[in-house]
């Protein structure tokens, strides 16, 4: 019974919204809008549901010595300090329990919250974001190496938009007269990107597609029942 | 890896520090290569310059910080464009940190367009959880999904939501999206299914994944693609930002990156001629 309910909902509510999609009138489309709404508390509550999961594994590793541990409750901490000033004295448009803290923000110039949004949070991720540029250039050294006739393909094509996503390209080829613009490097780029990219991405799109409405089906119908956990 | 490939390998400290050269001289000492316009860049400029005045767009921004500086700029030029357009905006976010990015650009502009007024030219609805369905159930009946704006503010209050129920009444809807959810989402509802003309700007690394939107059905109309779509915007619109400054950085690192791929592969093919001796 357990798993008889979740499964009877399941299926109740994915022939309901696809019933929807093709007779969008009274009963289905209504019902149809009020699942929406629906979903749309539920993610909400996922939002809490991810902060409380964050906080039990993070409390998890420390409490168990894992590797790293010290990093986690650095985790915590920060995830305390910014619910904890964001409750207290709000953020930049809405007050907080304690107000606005006015005489705070005197001093540092914004609210505390946004403070730590602006001045840390901020740059912490365009870092951390940065930082994979580095690893790109160190990677594309190791890694792009002309072995095979594919391989080579794959280089020489990587290089050309390279060079013609930047103003470098402009510049290389902006000399080349009319009758052979076509060699002009963001001319190339474009068409790789237009065509053969295109082509492949469509070809990935539709069997991606396909896969979801074959998960869907195999949700709907109850055999694929992995999301209600155990075996 | 292959021991071909390991062997004499250049120091990756030395590749990170050319890197930081590369990109940190040009933005002190500007080059000023030519920035060059692309078809897509091109598509999104008439869409806005073709929408009437007077007219009411969504822009949604979905991204956060660590892709703001590819689509900060896009998001800048846009609304600026919109504004000197008369172009009224309502701003939408499905990333949390997307509320705050188009706040940041908001109080970066209202100084130069002082008659424009919150609640009349602009407004932010906040973010809404929920993605594609969000999405879904904006087109049904804006105004259950959006009662009230960022402030609380009703939206019976907010004269530029005036005639807003669905997306009926909407110039258009652009995206500044840097994943899921984002900018595929709203082509898939916004445009398939309820047929408004839809564009967007994307980080350079996904907008392969979105190109193919761009077609003769017109499910994207054009696409701004990482920094250079960011740019080629700044161009258009002649507002030089920090996409134009960054151009440089960006072609001098990438040239840098291709000298190291053949560095790589001289260094692989003068190992595999050593090993092919050797066995000889």
């Amino acid at each position: 019974m357990k798993r008889k309910i979740p499964l009877l909902i399941t299926f109740l509510v994915g022939v309901i919204i696809i019933i929807s999609e093709f007779i969008p009138h009274k009963p289905f489309g209504q019902i149809s809008g009020e699942l929406e709404k629906w979903y749309l508390i539920i993610a909400g509550f996922a939002i809490i549901l991810g902060q409380l999961s964050l906080f039990k594994v993070n409390l998890f590793k420390i409490r168990h010595r894992q590797k790293n541990w010290q990093f986690f409750i650095l985790t915590l901490l920060s995830f305390i300090l910014m619910v904890s000033i964001g409750i207290f004295w709000g953020t930049e448009n809405h007050p907080g329990i304690f107000g606005n803290g006015e005489t705070i923000s005197n001093t540092i110039g914004t609210k505390p919250f946004d403070y730590l949004f602006d001045n840390v949070y901020q740059n912490l991720q365009a870092t951390m974001f940065s930082l994979l540029a580095f690893f790109i250039a160190s990677a594309a050294y190791r890694a792009f190496i002309a072995r095979t006739l594919e391989s080579s393909l794959l280089l020489v094509a990587a290089i050309l938009v390279m060079l013609g996503n930047t103003s470098l390209g402009s510049a290389l080829t902006g000399w080349l007269p009319e009758s052979l613009k076509f060699l002009h490097l963001p001319r190339i780029s474009e068409f790789i990107m237009k065509y053969p990219t295109t082509a492949g991405q469509r070809a990935i799109m539709i069997g991606a597609a396909f896969g979801i409405i074959g998960s869907s089906l195999r949700i709907i119908l109850g055999i694929e029942r992995s999301y209600l956990g155990g075996k | 890896m292959s021991e071909n490939i390991k062997k004499k390998q250049i120091d990756r400290r030395w590749i990170f520090l050319l890197l930081f050269i590369s990109v940190a001289l040009p933005l002190i000492f500007v080059i000023g290569f030519p920035i060059e316009t692309t078809e897509n860049a091109r598509l999104v400029y008439g869409l806005i310059e073709q929408t009437p005045k007077g007219s009411k767009v969504i822009i949604s921004f979905d991204y956060d910080p660590a892709s703001k500086p590819e689509l900060h700029p896009m998001g800048k030029a846009l609304m600026k464009h919109c504004f000197d357009r008369d172009i009224k905006v309502i701003v939408t976010a499905l990333w949390p940190m997307g509320v705050q990015m188009a706040e940041d650009i908001y109080s970066d502009l209202k100084d130069n367009y002082p008659d424009k007024k919150y609640g009349e030219d602009y407004v932010n609805m906040g973010y809404k959880a929920g993605g594609i369905v969000t999405i879904q159930a904006m087109g049904k009946n804006f105004r259950d999904i959006f009662p009230q704006d960022m402030n609380g503010t009703s939206i019976d209050e907010l004269p530029i939501l005036d005639g807003i129920n669905n997306f009926d009444n909407l110039g258009f809807v652009f995206a500044l999206s840097a994943g899921d959810p984002g900018i595929k989402q709203w082509v898939q509802i916004a445009h398939d299914t309820f047929g408004r003309p839809v564009s967007g700007g994307v980080t350079g690394v996904s907008a392969p994944a979105v190109i193919p939107y761009v077609n003769q059905q017109q499910q994207l109309i054009g696409l701004l693609a990482g920094l250079k779509g960011a740019a080629e915007y700044e161009l258009l619109t002649k507002t030089p930002g920090t996409a134009t400054k960054g151009m440089d950085a960006q072609s001098v690192a990438h040239l840098i990156i291709i000298i190291f791929i053949i560095m790589g592969n001289i260094n692989y093919w003068r190992n595999k001629k050593a090993e092919k001796k050797g066995v000889e």
